[in-house]
């Protein structure tokens, strides 16, 4: 007892110790309770030999897990072209439906028009339509390319998305900081410019990660109009093999990608949580 | 007098019950010659059913307007020329629809046999079971109206670009026989890339030929079939399986119902009925 006390620790922290412990124990507990219980039961099921033939084929991830990956950067590609243009045309938008001068009305009504069409509209319809439809109209090659309309088509449906996120963050700004930059003599461009939208982007930045990491995903659906990324990939070696290990390939190369983003905004979103309160 | 007029009628009585005990137990040989007696009893699914499988939609020259349940069409005659060799009537003959990822699932199937041109290859043989072939399709070459004048020569073929259904063969023989100069495009079906063509985003597609001649005449305008792979080259022939569970007992017993039809020629009649001749589509070299 002494020799606790002369470590500078009272009662209460040396309970409170104890209690840490404690539930770490039961925690590490319960976690390899469950995990034995998955590892031991689920091969224990009649169908798991087969199960894990169909899925979790070691021998057909080896043959195709390199062309997934090749396939991939496909993906990448898409993303990396798309989500800047995102970014712009979902900003111009939610500035569009902010306009507050009577004679800039009907940019509202586009802009409110523009989020409602397209957020309404599930993506694959718009990729189908505007990927197969508009280079349908006798466009010359390279421009009737599926690589470019569908990814106007991504980048249509997800501006939609980002401009209410980023009205959202306009919204969040007190509407005394208008009122004071107003007061200072600043024009009304200038406050939403030096004033406002500083604050807003950077209220908003971990809901654009979650964005982000959805576009990534959906990425995949351009394989439906024609480009081999690595869901068609994945698809072509199901067939080739009949074996859906190529799919959890693909699952695989997606996780490693999306869970370091994912851990990435929520790590934001709390920094945030901590800085507002 | 009364005990024997008695004892007559009496046997009359037991001769009388004997003859139809006899026919009603005629009868019921009969019926378990067919259902008891024949290689598939109890192999199916549901037992006296023979359950057939087809795609969701079935296409043409395959499967007449999307109705098995008539036997218009190659693989629904052919369907139903195989229940009857294996002893089923044409009423025992149930027909669902499935992808092909339903069918090469893990589990229990909810078909017998399933019919939607599935080609036979190797590493699909070591998943599920393939019945003999019951067609050997010939793969085709099929252009948009903007490169029709393709020569069918390996060398023309490989400036075009490239299309297919990514689920098929196809897309194989396109990167072996073809090796394309520029990658393929590739589509979840026939309706896909029919739109691809259309919007001139590829010249050609890879089809089997009989698929190929029906897009080519009645879906895609202006589209030409330009050439067929010589069907015979048995790196280049596909050909067409009923695909089963992996192990599934009733294979043996359709594999005797193909091999009777082949060997009658009734199976050969069957395609030379609802398959246009295709003589006429120049091979390509």
């Amino acid at each position: 007892m002494p020799v606790l006390e002369a470590a500078g620790m009272t009662r209460r922290e040396r309970y409170e110790q104890k209690q840490r412990l404690k539930s770490l124990l039961i925690a590490a507990a319960s976690t390899v309770c469950v995990i034995a219980a998955l590892v031991i039961l689920v091969p224990m099921a009649p169908g798991w030999e087969k199960v894990q033939k169909s899925f979790f084929d070691g021998t057909v991830l080896a043959k195709t897990f390199p062309k997934l990956l090749d396939a991939f950067t496909v993906n990448v590609m898409i993303f990396a072209w798309s989500a800047p243009a995102i970014a712009i045309l979902g900003l111009l938008i939610a500035l569009a439906r902010d306009a507050k001068s009577p004679a800039l009305f009907p940019l509202r009504i586009f802009g409110a028009a523009f989020t409602d069409v397209f957020r309404g509209v599930p993506v694959i319809l718009t990729v189908y339509l505007i990927g197969f439809g508009i280079p349908g109209l006798g466009l010359p090659r390279p421009w009737n390319s599926p690589f470019i309309w569908g990814s106007l088509a991504l980048v249509l449906t997800y501006s939609a998305y980002v401009a209410e996120i980023f009205r959202a963050g306009i919204d969040s700004v007190h509407p005394s900081q208008r009122s004071a930059a107003l007061s200072l003599g600043l024009s009304e461009r200038q406050v939403m410019r030096d004033v406002i939208l500083p604050q807003a982007v950077r209220n908003v930045v971990p809901s654009q990660m979650n964005m982000l990491i959805a576009l990534q995903k959906d990425v995949s659906l351009l394989s439906f109009i024609g480009p081999v990324e690595i869901f068609r990939q994945a698809g072509v070696f199901k067939s080739l093999f009949a074996n859906f290990t190529p799919y959890v390939g693909a699952a695989i190369i997606f996780l490693i990608v999306t869970i370091p983003a994912t851990r990435y905004a929520d790590y934001l979103m709390a920094r945030q949580m901590r800085e507002r309160r | 007098m009364l005990p024997y007029r008695k004892s007559t009628i009496e046997k009359v009585i037991i001769m009388s019950k004997r003859i139809l005990g006899a026919a009603v137990s005629l009868a019921l040989m009969a019926t378990n010659a067919i259902a008891g007696g024949h290689c598939a009893a109890d192999k199916t699914l549901t037992a006296g059913k023979f359950t057939i499988a087809t795609g969701n939609p079935a296409y043409y020259p395959w499967v007449l307007d999307d109705a098995p349940e008539s036997g218009q069409g190659f693989e629904a005659a052919v369907a139903y020329a195989v229940a009857k060799e294996m002893g089923f009537a044409e009423q025992d003959v149930v027909w669902v629809r499935s992808s092909f990822d339903e069918a090469i699932q893990p589990g229990v199937k909810n078909f017998d046999v399933n019919m939607q041109q599935y080609s036979i290859t190797a590493e699909r043989d070591q998943v599920v079971d393939f019945s003999l072939p019951y067609y050997t399709a010939p793969m085709a070459v099929l252009v948009g109206a903007s490169a029709t004048d393709t020569k069918p020569t390996i060398a023309a073929l490989k400036s075009l670009k490239w299309g297919a259904v990514g689920s098929t063969t196809a897309v194989q023989k396109i990167a072996s026989i073809i090796q394309p100069t520029n990658d393929p495009l590739l589509y979840g079906d026939n309706a896909d890339v029919n739109a691809a063509i259309s919007a001139n985003q590829i010249d050609g597609a890879m089809f089997d030929l009989p698929t190929a001649l029906f897009l080519s005449a009645v879906m895609i305008e202006g589209s030409k079939v330009i050439g067929q792979f010589p069907a015979a080259s048995s790196d280049n022939a596909d050909q067409f399986g009923m695909l089963m569970e992996e192990g599934n007992p009733l294979k043996s017993c359709v594999d005797e119902a193909l091999t009777s039809m082949i060997n009658s020629g009734s199976l050969a009649s069957i395609e030379a009925k609802w398959l246009q001749d295709t003589t006429g589509v120049p091979l390509i070299k």
